[in-house]
């Protein structure tokens, strides 16, 4: 049976919360699956940091990702080489496996230039803040690796609270339209800030709202890392090559929720009950795996012992090379503002300059 | 004698919203977490268990429906106050204040008018991430049929918010959130408004006319204050009202001092500056003894927060551009 024919409202599952297989397991390998793992525990201690060094002001504003870890590794982990991702702004899980570097993702929050810029050889879109603005994006991407005969498939990510949004209907609709390769990845975690999942639409499922469009949609416990593999690896395979009666994009809503804040500004006592956050905690991405890859003797202490020691010293040492990246300074302002700065500009920042160097850093500098 | 309270400028508009609201069923809020959270800055905070949810919205998250509901609301003759979460978010709703929320009024030759509100904070200084520190006030400003209200001090926040809401006409308010808890203000308690399109004299003084408003209000005096010690007095007018400007007072300080500095933190071209520039050749050239200088953003992307002190007017820049206003010698 295809895996997108199914009830909107029955979720893709194959570990329940115990680790116990209650699915089809996907096809991995031990090797492959320990990454898969490894993955999970460095987004989750990366997170746990991030969160500490915007406490110590050594960091801004920061959204953390915890509990979401399934959703964003398990997805990502199914593209190909060539595949890209379309993230929102708490992806840095999804960015990592597509080789965004973890410095890379401390510059940006850290408010450097820097941080913007993912490698070259990382096929990932930049950062959306504005909700569902990226939505569209995906789909043109997308629509231009078909309109050039290439094969590349595009996942793009948003939450609950951007299906909302008229980008999120223009973007889809577009896709279904012109039949794109793009996965829609909804990271479904039950709050947009302080309005809950039920707040943002009277529909059901987010995954319902396919049906509209003409295109797949599917329900996934986002807390289970190996569903969320097999679904997103089934939407990729049929965005790059569909059978001649099916879309080629899909829309999937992976169910899951954030264990903390929306970002580190907010506080979500104000707006949910503890017993809430206690009942999704045991659905728990990380120790769910764990539990199933001990028993398939994949893990055992040692094991799990030594990428709990590597994964700390994979983001200490990213802390201290972002932290090692000197401020930026004036130019960095208004380079790449335009591929040639224009004469107006030029004099602005030669302006600048002049007063800088007559003042010094510190009229300008508040720390 | 007027009972007061001493507040920080957001408490001040929680306090005029909640005033207002007292006096008026009418008054309705709407916007992404303005109801149970009481607003990411607290700006509602108190408002949904004082007036509930049908008063103190929580909407989905679509700043479009926001906007366009708030008009549909005013149409009907209601007074919607929408909240847009950050004025770097308000694009999505565009088109609604551009097509309809501006243009009710003409293109219904005066049949329908909307009284509402539109809030959102605005500005830099914060070290907050991407899209959250613009400050893009000419957008509004060069939308007919809108008035765009920038306040400065807890008590003009109250009192033009109050104002906004009982305008026949269609205001966006945009809120200094650099400032929103920097100092505090005695504000009375009672309702009260401070009218729209009237600037303030914050300062006088004779050697040049400096025009400024919003968040960028008090650095301009604190380079104002540092100049006077060196001999230049600087007459400091807070403008209030970006749209529409207050021609009166621009006019009558130029016309006192014969040269002017305009500041404000957004970009330069195209920018309120350009505008007051444009007033005082209009209506004063013969008073003009300098250039009119301006201290501006930079014409670039607002950047990631480590680089937003060099993007920021600032004190030492302020001072700089008020010197060559008045150093300036034909």
């Amino acid at each position: 049976m295809n895996v997108f024919d199914r009830a909107y409202d029955d979720p893709v599952r194959v570990l329940d919360e115990d680790g116990t297989v209650v699915g089809e397991v996907p096809d991995l390998v031990d090797d492959e699956l320990v990454e898969l793992y490894r993955y999970m525990k460095l987004a989750r201690h990366f997170d746990g940091r991030a969160v500490s060094l915007q406490r110590q002001g050594r960091m801004g504003t920061y959204p953390p990702l915890s509990g979401q870890e399934g959703a964003q590794i398990g997805s990502a982990f199914a593209l190909g080489d060539d595949d890209w991702i379309v993230p929102s702004y708490r992806e840095h899980g999804a960015a990592l496996v597509r080789g965004v570097p973890l410095k890379q993702t401390l510059l940006y929050w850290m408010g450097h230039v820097d941080g913007n810029r993912a490698p070259d050889d990382a096929n990932v879109f930049p950062v959306a803040v504005p909700i569902a603005s990226q939505v569209p994006h995906a789909t043109g991407a997308a629509w231009a690796s078909t309109l050039r005969g290439e094969d590349d498939a595009f996942v793009c990510y948003f939450g609950d609270g951007a299906t909302s949004e008229g980008d999120f209907h223009e973007g889809v609709n577009f896709a279904g339209v012109f039949d794109t390769p793009t996965v829609f990845f909804c990271n479904n975690n039950q709050w947009a800030i302080s309005v809950p999942r039920e707040r943002q639409t009277r529909s059901a499922t987010l995954a319902q709202k396919a049906e509209a469009y003409g295109i797949d949609g599917v329900q996934v416990d986002g807390m289970d890392p190996l569903a969320v593999y097999a679904v997103t690896k089934a939407a990729v395979e049929k965005a790059r090559d569909p059978d001649a009666d099916r879309p080629r994009p899909t829309l999937i809503e992976a169910i899951q929720y954030r264990f903390g804040a929306h970002t580190t500004a907010d506080d979500p006592t104000v707006y949910r009950d503890e017993g809430e956050v206690e009942t999704w905690k045991r659905k728990d991405p990380i120790p769910r795996l764990e539990r199933y890859l001990r028993a398939e003797g994949v893990l055992d202490d040692e094991r799990v012992a030594e990428i709990e020691a590597g994964v700390k010293t994979q983001v200490a040492d990213a802390i201290d090379e972002a932290e090692s990246v000197p401020r930026p300074g004036p130019r960095d302002l208004f380079e790449h503002a335009y591929a040639e700065l224009p004469p107006e500009l030029r004099a602005q920042y030669e302006s600048f300059a002049a007063t800088r160097e007559e003042h010094g850093d510190a009229a300008f500098l508040e720390e | 004698m007027t009972e007061t309270q001493n507040l920080t400028l957001v408490q001040a508009v929680r306090d005029g919203l909640y005033t207002e609201m007292g006096r008026d069923d009418e008054v309705v809020v709407l916007g992404q977490d303005v109801g149970k959270n009481g607003g990411v800055f607290r700006a509602t905070e108190g408002l949904f268990d004082e007036f509930g949810g049908d008063r103190v919205v929580d909407t989905p998250l679509a700043e479009s429906g926001i906007v366009g509901c708030a008009v549909g609301m005013a149409a009907m003759g209601m007074k919607p106050v929408p909240e847009i979460q950050f004025s770097g978010f308000m694009y999505p709703g565009f088109d609604q204040i551009v097509s309809h929320m501006a243009r009710f009024r003409t293109r219904t030759r005066g049949r329908f008018t909307l009284p509402m509100t539109l809030r959102a904070p605005y500005g830099g200084g914060i070290r907050a991430p991407e899209h959250h520190s613009e400050s893009k006030e000419a957008f509004y400003a060069h939308e007919a049929g809108l008035k765009v209200v920038m306040p400065s001090t807890p008590h003009d926040t109250k009192g033009l918010l109050i104002a906004a809401i009982r305008d026949p006409d269609p205001v966006v308010f945009l809120e200094p959130k650099l400032i929103y808890r920097a100092f505090r203000e005695d504000v009375p308690t009672e309702a009260y408004t401070v009218p729209i399109g009237e600037a303030a004299t914050r300062r006088e003084g004779d050697d040049v006319a400096v025009f400024t408003y919003g968040a960028m209000t008090r650095p301009t005096l604190e380079a104002a204050e540092n100049l006077a010690e060196e001999g230049i007095e600087c007459e400091v007018v807070d403008l209030r009202t970006v749209s529409p400007l207050d021609r009166e007072a621009i006019v009558d300080a130029f016309e006192r001092t014969g040269r002017a500095t305009v500041v404000h933190e957004a970009p330069k071209t195209g920018g309120l500056a350009g505008e007051i520039t444009a007033i005082i050749q209009e209506e004063a050239l013969l008073y003009q003894e300098a250039p009119i200088t301006r201290v501006t953003g930079f014409d670039v992307p607002y950047p990631l927060y480590a680089l937003e002190d060099y993007y920021l007017p600032n004190v030492t820049r302020v001072e700089e551009g008020i010197r060559e206003a008045v150093e300036f010698n034909p």
